[in-house]
């Protein structure tokens, strides 16, 4: 099955490459852009077959590798 | 690094190998910085799970004094050794070049070589230097009396002008609990010669000499 994982900077934590972005979009002519947070997506291709299984496991990821939880929140989507 | 280390000490580092699963019994162990494990998913990730690093964890457990440099403290912060973690520059720009530094306290195994509040000039080097950690853990370390070396403008002051990566209430370095885990983002290895600019870096490794001996 498949997971993917949304890893996000928290809120109150400087995004200056968010910040570079919103910019550049201004900057293109894209009004109305109040602010742009970046992040990361991630997908990963698992042998899993029990969805629960799969979601504990990517958890485990997330909270030892994909994110550093003093920064960033994750979310974890699991499909079949 | 290691010339530095010979340079004080006399003695030659030992080398140890990212695969390496065991550091021998050494006085201190240094995690030098380079970036030569890569920087993928953010700044020390990757080599913070590397095989030598669960030894380096072992080891500081027990006391075994560790010291990070630059990338060597990402790592180390990576790692949960030591609180924060390391942010992209906030002007989103390599930043190399001297910086002021404020020695916080000299009573440390690391700082012994300098005075309280002595100020130095130290190369920069780094992308990712912005220290970042919460205002709780930053106000616990300031009353635990963690925080090693600020960033300080050309007065000696910890001002914004004085900032050059946007840390934290212009942190460069912290300590552990125990002040036996030491972190940077300067780098004094770069500051002992004076064919190269000037060896306010030399205090450092002399100071460790002395407090190791």
């Amino acid at each position: 099955m498949k997971a993917t994982v949304h890893v996000t900077l928290k809120n109150g934590v400087l995004d200056p490459q968010g910040k570079a972005i919103e910019h550049a979009l201004g900057a293109l002519g894209f009004g109305g852009v109040n602010q742009v947070r970046q992040g990361k997506f991630l997908e990963l291709d698992l042998g899993e077959t029990d969805a629960e299984k799969a979601r504990a496991q990517v958890t485990d990821m997330c909270e030892k590798l994909l994110a550093n939880t003093v920064i960033e929140n994750y979310t974890v989507e699991i499909e079949d | 690094m290691a010339i530095a280390l010979e340079q004080a000490s006399g003695k030659a580092p030992l080398m140890v190998w990212h695969k390496d699963s065991e550091i021998p019994d050494v006085d201190l162990i240094v995690v030098p910085g380079g970036f030569s494990y890569g920087d993928y998913l953010r700044a020390g990730a990757m080599a913070a799970h590397s095989p030598v690093l669960r030894s380096l964890k072992e080891k500081a457990a027990k006391g075994t004094p560790v010291m990070g440099v630059c990338n060597g403290f990402q790592v180390l912060t990576e790692t949960g050794l030591l609180p924060g973690v390391l942010m992209r520059n906030a002007g989103l720009k390599f930043i190399c070049r001297n910086v002021g530094l404020k020695v916080e306290t000299s009573q440390s195994l690391f700082t012994g070589g300098y005075e309280d509040g002595q100020i130095l000039s130290i190369p920069v080097a780094h992308n990712d230097g912005n220290y970042f950690a919460g205002n709780e853990t930053l106000d616990r370390i300031e009353q635990n009396g963690q925080v090693a070396f600020r960033y300080v403008d050309e007065n000696g002051e910890t001002s914004a002008a004085g900032n050059p990566n946007g840390s934290a209430r212009n942190i460069a370095g912290v300590f552990n609990k125990d002040k036996t885990v030491l972190g940077f983002m300067p780098h004094p290895e770069n500051a002992i010669d004076p064919a190269v600019g000037n060896t306010d870096g030399r205090g450092l490794f002399d100071g460790l000499v002395r407090a190791l001996s």
